[in-house]
């Protein structure tokens, strides 16, 4: 799902590491909401709308500019009972594709 | 509880529409710029007929309702609205994400502060060009490029998102790369690069402003090295020329499946242009109610799908992809809206677009250009 507009022909960016102590944030004019008409959460931001799943929401919720990537990965490890190193790489990978895109900023 | 009567139920179209995603509100079609491109109709709605600050918000609330969720406030120039503001609450108040799409001219630092309180999301910015000489040719407004920096550092000292949209063209694309460069001075989140369409008024100054192919091809190498050297800094969207491309262009995402567009006197239209193409009526706001429109006006049905394609089109494995191209764009070069965008390769209409091409590069570079009339009183 993305807002009609001008060509959506960005190149896919490659997953970029993020350092364990970047404190992930959503930019100011970037939100999360419930969609009530499409019953499901998504991402708003200029000229975007992306649909999250609940791993999405997950770590976007806790994208609060105040816990470190690293404490982020631990809560949802804790959270969903899963490997923290799978969790590092997915939270990573869905985090630094929005970093490209200016829909999330990696504070130091 | 009983059944429906068949009778008087409202019929529903065999395969709904997924609800819409986004609305651009065309405020009004005054503006203080005129320039030659422009995007608004050819006749233009005046300002006696516009719809009440009321009327927006009642159109924002069935938005919402319908699903949409961004909301583009264009015109005109919306600032040209003295309830700008009233309108933007509104819209705040539908919980819609709100994007200002604007010259400019008529933003005034108070007016911005005031938009910022109410809630305002995202500032979208027109550049006609890097300096004020050129860019206030094209806009016909003395002034106006100075204005603009003006507003430009005023929306990055509040802190709106900012995108700066670049509307290029043969006398401005070889300056590419310092358009790229004030968009990032500016403080721009997003740059859109935008060659100019041509459909509706743009069509009296085509020769004029089609890029040449060097020019196009030297585009798409600049803008590919920003998007590498910019990443994470500056998002870039790119609408290239498409009268040099290979495949045509997926306007609105298919027609009626991701978009409306509601013009200043309430009517819903599948997109800004619809109105170059005769025989469509368009539903009003101001008589039907918005779900009613999307999911069952003529306007929006006629194009839906795929049932209305020629061929090339109706065989092709590219239709799910790009709808056809552009409407606006068959019409404006065939005469028959159902056709093939002339700018596929596919087309069999490509002698229409092979003569643009060979009338813009006969024109040369300093043919006349149109500036925009006026919209009336």
């Amino acid at each position: 799902m993305s807002a009609p507009g001008p060509a959506r022909n960005r190149a896919p960016a490659p997953p970029a590491p993020i350092d364990p102590a970047a404190r992930p944030a959503l930019p100011r004019g970037v939100r999360v909401r419930w969609d009530a008409v499409r019953q499901g959460w998504v991402l708003l931001a200029p000229e975007r709308a992306l649909r999250l799943d609940q791993i999405g929401v997950a770590i976007l919720e806790r994208a609060d500019g105040a816990r470190s990537f690293a404490d982020i990965v631990a809560d949802l490890a804790a959270a969903y009972d899963a490997p923290p190193e799978r969790i590092a790489a997915d939270a990573g990978r869905f985090l630094s594709a929005l970093a490209a895109r200016r829909m999330i900023e990696l504070r130091p | 509880m009983t059944a429906p009567d068949p009778q008087t139920a409202p019929r529903q179209a065999p395969e709904a529409p997924p609800p819409p995603i986004a609305m651009l509100a065309e405020l009004t079609h005054r503006c203080p710029l005129s320039c030659p491109y422009c995007s608004n109709p050819l006749e233009l709605t005046a300002r006696s007929a516009e719809l009440s600050a009321e009327e927006w918000a009642d159109a924002f609330r069935q938005a919402a309702a319908l699903g949409v969720l961004q909301l583009h406030l264009s015109g005109g120039e919306p600032a040209s609205r003295r309830d700008l503001e009233q309108i933007v609450a509104a819209a705040v108040e539908a919980e819609l994400y709100t994007n200002l799409i604007t010259s400019g001219v008529g933003l005034t630092p108070r007016r911005l502060e005031a938009l910022d309180e109410i809630g305002l999301d995202h500032v979208q910015l027109s550049l006609q060009g890097v300096e004020a000489g050129p860019a206030d040719q094209i806009g016909g407004y003395r002034g106006g490029f100075a204005r603009k920096m003006e507003v430009a550092r005023e929306i990055a000292r509040i802190g709106f998102p900012l995108t700066i949209n670049a509307v290029m063209h043969r006398r401005n694309l070889d300056r590419l790369e310092e358009t790229i460069e004030l968009a990032l001075r500016l403080g721009a989140r997003r740059l859109e690069v935008a060659c100019v369409q041509f459909h509706g008024w743009a069509m009296r100054s085509r020769a004029a402003l089609l890029p040449t192919r060097e020019q196009a091809l030297r585009a798409r190498d600049v803008v590919a090295e920003a998007r590498e050297r910019l990443r994470g800094v500056m998002v870039i969207d790119f609408v290239p020329p498409d009268y040099y491309a290979e495949f045509p262009k997926a306007c609105m995402g298919g027609w009626g499946s991701t978009g409306l567009n509601v013009a200043p006197d309430g009517r819903v239209l599948p997109c800004h242009a619809a109105e170059t193409i005769p025989g469509l009526s368009f539903d009003n706001l101001r008589r039907r109610p918005l779900a009613e429109i999307w999911l069952r006006s003529e306007a929006f049905a006629a194009f839906r799908g795929f049932d209305w394609m020629e061929e090339p089109c109706a065989s092709c494995e590219r239709k799910t992809r790009d709808f056809g191209g552009c409407r606006c764009q068959a019409q404006a070069m065939t005469g028959r809206a159902s056709a093939t965008d002339p700018t596929c390769s596919r087309s069999p209409d490509r002698a229409a677009l092979d003569a643009a091409l060979r009338e813009a590069a006969e024109a040369g570079a300093e043919a006349p250009l149109v500036p925009r009339a006026p919209a009336p009183g």
